[in-house]
């Protein structure tokens, strides 16, 4: 599963490194270890390179998360599983809900703990759903756009997505409706 | 586990000596055969040990006989390393058998499903030959609804079964044992994935008081009948230990700890409350239940933890010997003052979340500690760590009587390693897991050698070493020179060439188990083993460099070692297969008093 970014790593630290090792191993190991990870398909599921090697020991800043190679760090799944459990479920009540959108015919599905706060989860509804719902500001609320994400909370009112505190929403949000068109004026603009 | 010679080994070595030893045939004994064995048996039985056993066995046929006839304890490292035949053959009086079944890396997914380890042709034949059968124990097998089901009515005296990281069974086969096995004392069911039949098998005990004694559950991933469990916890009056799953509340467990204050191991199950604090009802007297649990010793559970109980468990923290919050996801703030009160511990497991800050305090308070493991809240690879090297060097100048440590983190100094082997002489179990593949000290950017290499060299006891970040040959080296009393070695990512497996193999003598993974070891490192493969229980190489040529190599010239080699994945592009038809994904192998065996899957090939 050593890919093509692997071995350039390893170039990189050979050059810098002293170290102690029989004469005449290394330059053939090297070759060679490059000819296998070229020659042999990649099985596992990892598509990219690595991109924060560490040649002097400082870790770069985060990159987009690495895929994660198959068994590694070696953490049985049975204990994954279960810390993943408990940080959906330690967040009270609402975790996955619905979301609809007026004129889509199919619903979605988010996990509302996945989030920290609202632009966060503007932009994954946004990407969901293929549409923009503008600014948000106090006084006019969501300017610019057809589009207004309400929800359902606890006592089954519809309110406006973005009013309360994050934590307060994470709560009581039972589910999300992104309201279209004439239906919205009444909530989304500056009312 | 401290020793760990297997039926395999010990049964290679006795066909080995007595072979060298013919009976005599002209002299008769001076006692009949009997009158000796009797002696020999009542001498034997004062023999527990498996080392003992196996050495015993070997002075003579006669005493082999008797050794036979007088072991009620078989443990097998490898189901694969013999048949049932030829244990039911060996042995005639077994009451306990220990079955291990997959090798470890299996736990991560390194192995495909349906590889093999079942229970099945060995409940058939242990049902045949030891209808006395009291205690069954397996580890990483297979085991169906059918095998329990076989098990239960097999065994009139059953007593005992344990079950670790074993699966392909469910509830429906948990309740047929707590339904047959009359006699039943310890039903542990342990790291297992149990499938949800949506049987009530708590219900399944049968009325009356019951044997149990242990009762572990934690795994098992759906609601239980709670009614049934406290009807049953409160006719159990041996119970001592009890581990429930996370679908028992605290309110639940409140009641329980009630009905059992004479528990001494309590798995606590969720630990967080259903209660509404806004009705205003009065919340049960946590710590008050716990303090009348004058015997407990041992706490685990915190599966969902609500850190405003937690002080609870303080009336019973200066008794604790041993407590595992790895599945809390606990802050510093919350656990330093819980640890505070916790002189007696020796074993703890927790996850990073308590970060140096707890380790620290767990290096104040804890003196007796000998086992620690640390497991990471994010299990991966670009996670924040927090904990390090700062942690592990605290640990180790502060829990001197240190004997084994798992500790998983994302950056470690050689300084921090060094400290540990100089400060905790009593190491026999040293695994360190830094979780970024090939980094290297955080601090001096050199590789990971030296810490590794004053560990083999100052932890005299060592007998279980993986290691981790960036390492050199060099590394191997030390261990090959150091690591003399090194059984089992766990290796990843590790290494640059062929001498770094020589190293090991020509150096580490009473090494038994190696497991490799993606490290650039191949043939000319593999083939340098040749001399040690019929002594070790199994090696497992997976994406090194090996060839089919080199694996095939082994197999015809160790008949007694069974060497297979599969790939992680089914589908095999066309167009590579040419190109790789030589390369060998995973290489398993192990030795086998039997040969291969018949149930190999077809993904497996047997060279």
């Amino acid at each position: 599963m050593e890919n093509v970014g692997v071995c350039d790593e390893f170039v990189n630290l050979k050059a810098t490194e002293l170290r102690l090792g029989l004469p005449g191993t290394e330059d053939g190991g090297e070759e060679e270890r490059q000819k296998v990870s070229c020659c042999k398909s990649n099985k596992r599921a990892f598509p990219e390179t690595e991109k924060d090697i560490e040649s002097t020991g400082k870790t770069k800043p985060a990159s987009p998360p690495k895929a994660q190679i198959v068994g590694w760090p070696p953490v049985r799944s049975y204990r994954k599983n279960n810390i993943q459990t408990k940080k959906n479920e330690s967040e009270g009540q609402g975790m996955y809900v619905k979301v609809s959108m007026d004129g889509a015919p199919y619903l979605r599905k988010i996990d509302l703990t996945v989030y920290k706060q609202y632009p966060e989860l503007m932009k994954s509804l946004e990407n969901m759903f293929k549409f923009s719902v503008g600014e948000y500001c106090e006084r006019e609320r969501y300017k610019g756009s057809e589009f207004v994400p309400t929800y359902e909370d606890k006592d089954g009112d519809w309110m406006l997505v973005g009013d309360v505190p994050w934590e307060m929403f994470v709560s009581s949000c039972k589910r999300l409706r992104i309201m279209k068109g004439s239906e919205a004026k009444g909530l989304g603009c500056g009312v | 586990m401290a020793e760990e010679e297997d039926l395999s080994e010990m049964t290679n070595d006795v066909e080995r000596h007595l072979k060298l030893d013919p009976p005599k045939p002209s002299s008769s004994p001076p006692c009949p055969s009997h009158v000796l064995e009797n002696v020999l048996e009542n001498v034997l039985k004062f023999l527990t040990t498996r080392r003992d056993r196996n050495a015993v066995s070997l002075v003579s046929r006669s005493w082999h006989h008797v050794e036979a006839q007088t072991r009620f304890e078989v443990f097998i490292g490898n189901c694969y390393s013999l048949s049932p035949a030829r244990l039911t053959r060996r042995f005639t009086r077994v009451r306990s058998l220990f079955l291990k079944g997959k090798p470890r890396f299996a736990d991560f997914n390194l192995m495909p499903p349906d590889w093999g380890a079942q229970f099945a042709p060995w409940v058939a034949a242990t049902a045949r030959a030891y209808p006395w059968l009291e205690k069954v124990s397996l580890k990483r097998m297979f085991v169906s609804d059918d095998d329990l089901a076989l098990l239960a009515v097999s065994f009139p005296g059953f007593k005992e079964l344990v079950l670790l990281c074993c699966e392909g069974f469910g509830t429906s086969g948990v309740a047929v044992v707590a339904n047959k096995c009359r006699q039943l004392k310890v039903l542990d069911l342990i790291e297992s994935e149990v499938t949800d039949d949506e049987v009530d098998w708590i219900s399944c005990f049968p009325e009356g008081e019951t044997h149990l004694e242990s009762l572990s559950f934690d795994c098992v991933e759906s609601p239980i009948n709670f009614k049934a469990l406290e009807g049953l916890v409160v006719r159990s009056p041996c119970l001592k230990k009890l581990r429930t799953n996370r679908f028992v509340s605290l309110e639940e467990l409140h009641t329980l700890m009630v009905r059992a204050p004479q528990l001494t191991s309590l798995g606590t199950g969720a630990f967080s409350s259903t209660h509404d604090g806004a009705q205003g009802e009065q919340e049960p007297d946590y710590a008050s239940a716990f303090r009348a649990c004058r015997s407990l010793v041992c706490l685990s559970g915190f599966r969902e933890l609500t850190a405003e109980y937690l002080p609870a468990i303080s009336p019973v923290c200066a008794n604790l010997t041993s407590l595992n919050f790895s599945y809390a996801n606990i802050s510093p703030d919350v656990f330093k003052p819980i640890i505070r009160n916790c002189h007696n511990i020796r074993v703890f497991w927790a996850l990073d979340s308590i970060c140096d800050e707890g380790l620290q305090a767990v290096a104040e308070t804890c003196k007796e500690l000998r086992e620690l493991r640390i497991f990471p809240f994010d299990p991966s690879e670009d996670s924040e760590g927090p904990v390090s090297g700062l942690g592990l060097q605290a640990i180790s100048e502060g829990c001197k009587k240190l004997e084994s440590i798992l500790y998983f983190c994302q950056r470690m100094t050689n300084v921090a390693v060094t400290a540990m082997s100089e400060n905790c002489p009593q190491l026999t179990v040293f695994r360190l897991c830094i979780m970024g593949r090939h980094r290297p000290d955080h601090v001096t950017g050199k590789p990971m050698d030296d810490g590794f290499g004053a560990i083999v060299k100052n932890c005299k006891k060592l007998t279980r070493l993986a290691v981790s970040g960036l390492l050199t040959d060099q590394a191997f080296s030390l261990i090959g020179e150091y690591g003399k009393l090194i059984r089992t070695l766990s290796v990843a990512f590790a290494g640059d060439s062929d001498m770094g497996l020589r190293y090991i193999l020509e150096g580490c003598p009473k090494l038994e188990k190696l497991e490799i993974r993606d490290s650039p070891f191949g043939d000319v490192g593999l083939r340098s083993g040749m001399h040690r493969y019929n002594d070790m229980r199994f090696v497992w190489m997976s994406s090194c460099r090996l060839s089919r040529g080199a694996c095939r190599d082994i197999a015809h010239t160790l008949p007694s070692v069974v060497v297979e080699a599969f790939g992680s994945d089914d589908d095999d592009d066309d167009d590579d297969e040419d190109d790789n038809a030589d390369y060998v994904e995973t290489l398993y192998m192990y030795r086998s008093l039997d040969g291969p065996r018949k149930d190999a899957p077809k993904f497996v090939t047997i060279l």
